[in-house]
């Protein structure tokens, strides 16, 4: 689903990703680990195309992201191409951006509406029901000031699932959140792993690493050190700087 | 055990408080005094004049000059303001050029140059540039003073309005973008749905002031005869010399009008507040009466 090889980003004279190679299958869920800094977050935003890589490659769904390739040469893909293509691509952020002046409702049934082309009643009726399964029935006339994190997130979560993705990206999910309102958002996060969806997630909730990850990644310093299931790299990691990080979270 | 009584005690004395409230209501009698017994004021003639029908056709005129230039200085000056953040460096540095131009000279020079455009063109050509153009008419007769009020009027709002609606496009949060991309919105989505709404609760405060400015600023067009209020009372006071009086009438009815507007724009501040504050809006009413202690009362987060 995600194939990544050799990517790199710059950020001005700033190298953050040096060579990334990884690939995650249909179905999978990968768990990014790493202190910050080390580039976990940047290669998320790099596969939604919120920020252009400066060499390797990388596609989603057998497509590079943001170029097309004919006769040996990549071309700039246009704006409303990247625009359909980021649709098919969940991404749910640390502070959850919610629309501020909008309901949760009206959160989760803008972009159907807007990008996806769906009638009003259509698109009412699915994000009521998608704000149902996140446990947000009651809070669907509730602007974001007045949820908690917990739920904001929870919402962001429906509006994600709105566009029917093929792969959803969470960069640091609970991260902003109060030690007691993670459990609520990881528990929604465990339900989607179990219904199927691929997911990239970057986070330092190892429980929940230990338990949903089919794979995890420790990045550090723009690399990819070490890989491999949750019980080698979480129980039995190799190298030295996993052992070391891993010293510190657990 | 029981609850404990509610605290009942005897308030801080403040007769700072007391003393300052006398002196200003002191000074405020005299100066109202003098103002109702002076002669010069005329206040007789004040009120023969204040519904005189050629003010209140002033009057009108100005409302709707306001209103016309109002709406042409947003239009303009959002346009300019998504141009100036443009990516493209011809398109943010022309409207640059523009901002600097309207914002760098004085608003009187350009109701005049705008009066004076036949001066410059005799004749104007509007069509394809270098090419075939589709009008072609003495300047005079394009640029009635009407054309000339509202150009000259809305091109320099618009230059001020732009740097207000830049202000409100730059202060929201640059996640908000991230989260409508990635929702796969395109950029002018973006900036209509996501970014210019909530750019508005920044926008409204200043355009509210900006649009008191303009009610005001239509007076300057008195140099170009246009009969908005204050040429309407000139108008007046040129045959009977009655100078202050009719100068009151005017400034009545511009308070009238000004203060009409405060009251607007409270109301659409609090239709762009939505989603920010938890508290419950607070009432004109209860902002008045709690007026003498707002300390406890608290604002919106």
């Amino acid at each position: 689903m995600v194939k990544a090889e050799g990517v790199h980003k710059r950020f001005g004279r700033l190298e953050v990703l040096k060579g990334v190679d990884l690939e995650v299958r249909r179905g999978e869920v990968m768990v990014m680990l790493g202190p910050s800094g080390s580039g976990k977050s940047t290669f998320l935003r790099c596969i939604n195309h919120l920020e252009k890589i400066n060499a390797g490659r990388l596609s989603v769904d057998g497509e590079l992201v943001g170029y097309r390739e004919s006769g040996g040469k990549l071309h700039e893909l246009h704006e409303r191409e990247v625009a359909r293509k980021r649709a098919q691509i969940g991404f749910l952020f640390q502070h959850f951006n919610l629309f501020p002046h909008m309901t949760a409702l009206e959160n989760v049934a803008l972009a159907p509406i807007r990008v996806a082309g769906i009638g009003r009643d259509e698109a009412g009726r699915r994000a009521r029901d998608l704000l149902a399964r996140v446990g947000l029935a009651d809070k669907l006339e509730t602007y974001p000031v007045a949820l908690s994190g917990g739920q904001q997130q929870r919402v962001a979560i429906a509006r994600a699932l709105a566009m029917q993705p093929k792969l959803m990206l969470f960069d640091e999910p609970t991260s902003a959140l109060d030690p007691e309102l993670v459990g609520e958002v990881l528990d929604v996060m465990r339900q989607l792993a179990r219904d199927g969806m691929t997911m990239i997630v970057v986070t330092h909730e190892m429980g929940f690493a230990r338990e949903v990850a089919d794979q995890v990644v420790f990045m550090d310093e723009g690399f990819v050190v070490e890989s491999g299931s949750p019980g080698q790299v979480l129980a039995h990691p190799r190298h030295e700087r996993t052992q070391a990080f891993l010293s510190k979270v657990l | 055990m029981g609850r404990p009584d509610e605290i009942k005690a005897v308030p801080v004395r403040r007769p700072g408080r007391w003393i300052a409230a006398a002196i200003v209501l002191l000074l405020a009698a005299a100066a109202i005094s003098s103002i109702v017994s002076a002669k010069g004021f005329q206040w007789h003639v004040v009120g023969q004049y204040l519904f005189d029908s050629r003010i209140l056709h002033g009057a009108l005129t100005t409302i709707y000059l306001t209103f016309l230039c109002m709406v042409i200085g947003i239009v303009l000056g959002v346009l300019a303001a998504v141009m100036r953040l443009s990516p493209n460096p011809i398109v943010s540095g022309a409207s640059w050029l523009y901002i600097w131009f309207f914002r760098g000279t004085p608003l009187l020079v350009q109701v005049l140059f705008w009066y004076n455009i036949a001066a410059l063109f005799p004749t104007i050509s509007l069509g394809i540039p270098f090419g075939p153009s589709f009008v072609h008419e003495p300047a005079n007769s394009l640029v009635t003073p009407l054309v000339a009020a509202l150009l000259s009027l809305g091109l320099n709002e618009g230059a001020y309005m732009s740097e207000i609606v830049r202000a409100g496009i730059i202060s929201v949060d640059e996640g908000q973008t991230d989260a409508a991309q990635s929702l796969g919105m395109t950029r002018l989505q973006i900036m209509r749905l996501i970014v210019l709404p909530q750019a508005m609760r920044v926008i409204i405060p200043p355009t509210g002031n900006e649009t008191i400015s303009m009610l005001k600023n239509t007076s300057l067009l008195y140099v170009a005869s246009y009969t908005e209020l204050l040429y309407s009372a000139a108008q007046i006071y040129d045959v009977n010399y009655q100078v202050i009086p009719l100068l009151i009438v005017a400034s009545i009815w511009y308070l009238v009008m000004t203060s009409v507007l405060y009251v607007g724009q409270y109301f659409i501040e609090r239709r762009f507040g939505r989603g920010f504050s938890r508290a419950e809006q607070v009432s004109i009413r209860a902002r008045w009466i709690g007026f003498g202690h707002r300390e406890g009362a608290g604002g919106p987060a």
